[in-house]
């Protein structure tokens, strides 16, 4: 893959993460699970899987869009 | 007995001062960035204890009790996504072209590259505006939770002194290492009282279900996503206004340059988000299960919620330990932007105005000196401002300051960025950039918008609203801003003077 087709994958990956971190597609839903709102447990899920999206990206493409050509994939 | 808490608590981060000191090299680098040798725990507390401020304790509760839980996924959207891809992003670029450079504050970065000393000026002018308030912010949450811990013993005018002179001690001592460390100190014992309490709490009412049933008997609407406060439109303008002005906050920018290694910045990168999560739900979680236990608080006029929730289901001295808690809060934020402020003041305006050829012993003794005006200034006006409003209000001036602060400092992010990624932008781009988007912003933020009566027309409305179709006006400008920059950069030439490859070709194995 070029360096530029990298950046915009983990654009992409990175914008849904922030898309997402909100589930506005649970809007208005008042399910409660396990004692907390369904919602809540979306949002510490997603943050968790964040944590391991950004791990991946530091180990395999840290660097990227920001060493000029220098990053080591 | 609660003031024994918080002054044990006070002498211990003066003792972690002390010894930090003892390692100090007497150089302004070493003074304002530890010399760059952060290592992964230290650094990533610093920096979550550099952004966390009272507003976790007393601000977001509030928040989460009047208007429900939503708040949660606002700060975890702003500090836990958006502000870990900003680190990388602006952080790691500025960390890489730091080392290359020597740089130790933004304006000195961008002044070398534009071969500006004049916006070298601006950029500090321009933070310090901002953040000068911010610190008296702390400071006047710092008096008000010791008047309130200890029942008025303890008046607001001494709470706030007794604060900000144990902070000037170790801050003029120790520098960004004695910070460091406290931080890392004073963020893991936030994380531990904030797990306790919750956990404490939940064992109080017999599980979480109590109060989720609560909510649902006494405020159905807390436990539905979205609706009356939290418009999509307002959970965005927070998260991304906010997420962009911690990037230009002093005493945050000035740690994208501190990290040791690659490693170190890697390490706290995919940690980030976790250790926001630990934070913000049970701090939130608490303040928005008060509302379904029926506790009483009058945030409006002052009250909040946190402390109440623990006085009815925990013992008094573990309520102390939380609201010592707090005051490590905000004294792990204002340490640091007491210590950022002075290094913008000695070294990007007294020494580019008053005096260029200072030695570098010389300017990081004017850095102490620094800390202590800046903190004393500070201090005075909290005490006359602090003293008006009294107790009251606190909750509510702490979110309006704070947001209209890191709007302010959000302004800064995307021309900044231009800059960091964009060779193209000249130093007239960067100042349209810059002021552009300041000059509609304050007054839209601290003016009110007033009906004048023009002839012909009739009347209308002059002046800047605060928010538009329910965006805030920060995201307006921010565009504007991005907008201004890359047209006059377009229209206009690089002088001769600049230097646009001092941000280019950039590697990590030059910079180690």
């Amino acid at each position: 893959m070029t360096e530029r087709v990298q950046i915009i994958l983990w654009g992409a990956i990175g914008f849904v993460l922030i898309g997402l971190a909100v589930p506005w597609f649970m809007w208005r839903s008042d399910a409660v699970v396990a004692g907390l709102p369904i919602w809540i447990w979306w949002h510490i899920g997603w943050l968790a899987l964040a944590s391991v999206v950004f791990y991946v990206f530091a180990q395999r493409a840290w660097g990227l869009g920001v060493e000029r050509g220098g990053h080591r994939g | 007995m609660q003031m024994g808490v918080v002054v044990g608590y006070l002498l211990l981060a003066l003792g972690i001062g002390l010894v930090a000191y003892r390692l100090t090299e007497r150089t302004a680098e070493d003074y304002y960035l530890a010399s760059r040798t952060l290592g992964t725990v230290v650094l990533l507390f610093t920096t979550f204890a550099t952004l966390l401020s009272a507003f976790t304790f007393f601000g977001g509760p509030n928040i989460a009790y009047l208007y429900g839980p939503e708040w949660i996924l606002v700060m975890g959207l702003m500090d836990g996504i958006i502000f870990a891809i900003l680190w990388y992003v602006i952080g790691y670029k500025q960390w890489l072209i730091g080392r290359k450079h020597g740089y130790v504050t933004l304006g000195e970065m961008l002044g070398d590259r534009f071969g500006s000393r004049n916006l070298r000026v601006l950029i500090a002018a321009i933070s310090l505006f901002w953040l000068f308030p911010y610190v008296m912010l702390q400071q006047i949450g710092a008096g008000t939770a010791l008047a309130a811990l200890t029942e008025g013993a303890v008046p607001f005018w001494a709470g706030a002194t007794l604060i900000t002179v144990f902070m000037v001690i170790y801050v003029v001592l120790a520098g960004m290492r004695g910070i460091a460390w406290t931080d890392t100190l004073q963020g893991a014992f936030m994380l531990v009282t904030v797990w306790a309490a919750l956990l404490w709490v939940m064992v109080a009412i017999d599980g979480i279900g109590t109060a989720t049933d609560g909510l649902a008997a006494t405020a159905p609407e807390f436990l539905k996503l979205g609706g009356g406060f939290y418009t999509p439109q307002r959970i965005l303008t927070f998260a991304i206004s906010i997420a962009f002005g911690v990037t230009m906050f002093p005493q945050v920018n000035q740690r994208f340059f501190a990290g040791d290694s690659e490693t170190v910045l890697k390490r706290s990168f995919a940690l980030w988000p976790v250790l926001v999560l630990l934070l913000f739900v049970p701090a939130f979680l608490l303040g928005a299960w008060a509302k379904g236990l029926g506790v009483e608080a009058a945030v409006g006029e002052g009250q909040n919620v946190l402390p109440l929730v623990l006085a009815e289901y925990t013992p008094g001295w573990f309520a102390a330990l939380v609201i010592a808690g707090a005051i490590a809060a905000m004294m792990s934020s204002s340490d640091s932007m007491l210590l950022s402020g002075s290094s913008y003041f000695t070294r990007d305006l007294y020494r580019p105005l008053i005096d260029a050829d200072i030695s570098d012993r010389r300017e990081e003794l004017l850095g102490r000196i620094g800390v202590a005006v800046f903190a004393t200034s500070a201090l005075i006006g909290s005490l006359i401002v602090g003293g008006e409003t009294s107790v009251g209000v606190v909750g509510e001036v702490l979110i309006d300051i704070g947001d209209t602060a890191f709007g302010g400092f959000a302004q800064l992010a995307l021309p900044v960025a231009l800059a960091l990624y964009w060779s193209r932008v000249t130093r007239p781009g960067l100042y349209a950039g810059l002021l552009g988007s300041q000059a509609i912003y304050v007054p839209g933020v601290l003016l009110p918008v007033v009906e004048v009566t023009v002839p012909v027309v009739g009347s209308m409305p002059l002046g800047v609203p605060e928010t538009y179709l329910g965006w805030g006006i920060s995201l307006y400008c921010m565009v504007f801003g991005v907008v201004l920059t890359v047209v006059v950069s377009l229209v206009t030439t690089p002088a001769p003077e600049e230097n646009a490859s001092r941000f280019s070709d950039l590697r990590a194995a030059d910079a180690d």
